[in-house]
């Protein structure tokens, strides 16, 4: 479904160029779920804003669903580390927004967008204003609103990372049962490994300055699932190859 | 808005002050009138003083709408265009550097004593902080709502009338409440420099002959006109902006 082939990304800066990535050669299948780790400023963000078609690459080529990518795609959905829903507009308003943007029939996606709020366990908060909503809350809406068009690749940096501990465990078990349910392709940026873990078919380690893939590690553990010893496991070996790249870059 | 009593009472208690003092210091009505002599004025010339009130509230009106429409174009250039960002605002700058007073004879020269140069005077004073709030709201979208509407293949117009402009107005709010509080004091410049009509003028008139309550009457008209208008764009903003008013209560 995604395949990046030889990517880098060069930005061009006051104090000299930097490299972001390079080299990047990733396939995800359909239906996949690959987690990116790595630490900040290795690229991550960057790799996700490249296959959203958002930013061009300097080197190498992007393709989604087997056309290369020029920009960004109505079948390429994103979700951000923070809701950044519009504040003016209703709960149910914003879930909509990708339905009018990209141009489809408002009525036709009202009773998806509805369904999708009383998935998210949103009932009743349809006409409400975005401030009046917990951050947890948000975030769900944000969810709602990268499903509304039944996108093919949904491409999420850092989702959940300004959520609380507690809040963030109850949607990532949420998006593993949308992962269940439907059958999107998903890209998951994440700091955190059992996150990672938990959700991702495989986890694909970055390396910093310039990114490059370091590792990719296939979690196979059958799904639902939920955090035990095995995914510990996988978690442990994550960190360790996390820690590893950071001696090696010190020297 | 939502309580009506402090500020009642604050006025109450300077009025009893202001009226104490005119008493216990035997001031004369010619320095410092009290305020029944100030009521008294507004039974004689109630007329003539409305009149004068709707003089000074046209030229206001006038002025402030012409800066909201040239105000928010300008910015909308400034803050699409880099090269308009470049060459427009230092002139921007030196242009509100100028003291409106020192402008205001010049205007007369070149427009006379009718309605034009108090206009163009309410529009000098408003123009500045509007382009400048708008300016800097316009160009304070967050990155990720750039990126969104990027990602849903919004244009530039979309993108500008339904995330950028609506994400600005709270801030574009606080330019106009500015230049609404600036704009019934560029009229009364205006019109002192040389006018035939309208409450500076009025003032103007009652300080050669000495009729203070008079000039205090007009001022007291003018000090209304500045909070109505002001409470009324308040109450604009609150019902228009109802997401605003987290951040800015
Ligand atoms: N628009 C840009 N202009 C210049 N440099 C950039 C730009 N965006 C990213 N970079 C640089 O590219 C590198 C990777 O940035 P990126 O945001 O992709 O990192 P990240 O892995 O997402 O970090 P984090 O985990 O902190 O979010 C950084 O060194 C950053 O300084
Ligand atoms: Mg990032």
């Amino acid at each position: 479904m995604i395949e990046v082939s030889g990517v880098s990304r060069v930005f061009p800066g006051r104090s000299g160029a930097v490299t972001a990535l390079q080299g990047i050669d990733l396939r995800v299948r359909e239906h996949e779920s690959v987690a990116v780790i790595g630490r900040s400023g290795c690229g991550k963000s960057t790799l996700l804003r490249l296959i959203a078609g958002l930013i061009p690459a300097t080197g190498g080529q992007v393709r989604v669903a087997g056309e290369p990518v020029t920009g960004p795609r109505p079948d390429v959905s994103l979700m951000f580390q923070r809701p950044a829903l519009l504040p003016w507009r209703t709960v149910l308003g914003n879930v909509l927004l990708p339905v009018e943007f990209l141009g489809r029939s408002k009525a036709a996606h009202l009773d998806r967008a509805r369904e999708l709020l009383n998935l998210a366990g949103l009932e009743g908060f349809e006409r409400r204003l975005p401030h009046e909503l917990s951050g947890g809350m948000q975030q769900r809406v944000a969810l709602c609103r990268s499903l509304i068009c039944e996108p093919k690749v949904m491409l999420m940096d850092e989702p959940f990372s300004a959520l609380d501990a507690l809040t963030r465990e109850e949607l990532s078990a949420e998006l593993q049962r949308i992962q269940l349910e439907n059958t999107t392709t998903t890209v998951l940026v994440t700091h955190s490994i059992e996150e990672a873990v938990l959700l991702a078919d495989r986890v694909v380690v970055l390396s910093a300055r310039p990114g490059r893939v370091r590792k990719i590690v296939e979690i196979d553990v059958p799904r639902p699932r939920s955090l035990g010893e095995r995914l510990a496991g996988y978690g442990a070996e994550l960190r360790s190859l996390l820690v590893e790249r950071t001696r090696g870059s010190a020297r | 808005m939502r309580n009506w009593a402090p500020p009642l009472a604050g006025t109450a208690l300077a009025v009893a002050a202001w009226w104490l003092a005119t008493v216990a210091f035997g001031i004369p009505p010619y320095i410092l009138p009290a305020p029944p002599d100030v009521l008294a004025v507004f039974g004689e010339h109630g007329g003539y003083l409305l009149d004068q009130t709707w003089v000074t509230l046209a030229e206001t009106l006038l002025g402030y709408a012409l800066a909201v429409a040239a105000g928010v174009l300008i910015a909308v250039l400034i803050a699409t265009f880099r090269t308009v960002e470049q060459s427009v605002y230092p002139l921007l700058i030196a242009v509100n550097a100028v003291p409106k007073v020192a402008v205001a004879p010049i205007l007369v020269v070149w427009m006379g004593f009718g309605q034009l140069p108090k206009v163009v005077m309410v529009f000098l004073v408003c123009f500045f902080p509007i382009v400048i709030s708008t300016a800097t709201g316009l160009r304070s979208t967050p990155a990720e709502l750039i990126e969104l509407s990027r990602s849903l293949r919004a244009g530039w117009a979309r993108s500008f009338l339904q995330v950028r402009f609506p994400h600005a107005l709270p801030q574009i709010f606080v330019g106009l409440k500015v230049a609404i509080s600036l704009a019934v004091i560029g009229a009364v410049i205006g019109e002192f420099v040389g006018a035939e009509a309208g409450l500076g003028y009025v003032i103007v008139q009652s300080g050669a002959a000495a009729d203070t309550a008079l000039a205090f009457a007009a001022m007291a008209l003018l000090g209304a006109m500045s909070i109505a208008l002001f409470y009324i764009l308040a109450a604009l903003e609150h019902l228009l902006l109802p997401w605003a008013r987290e951040t800015t209560a």
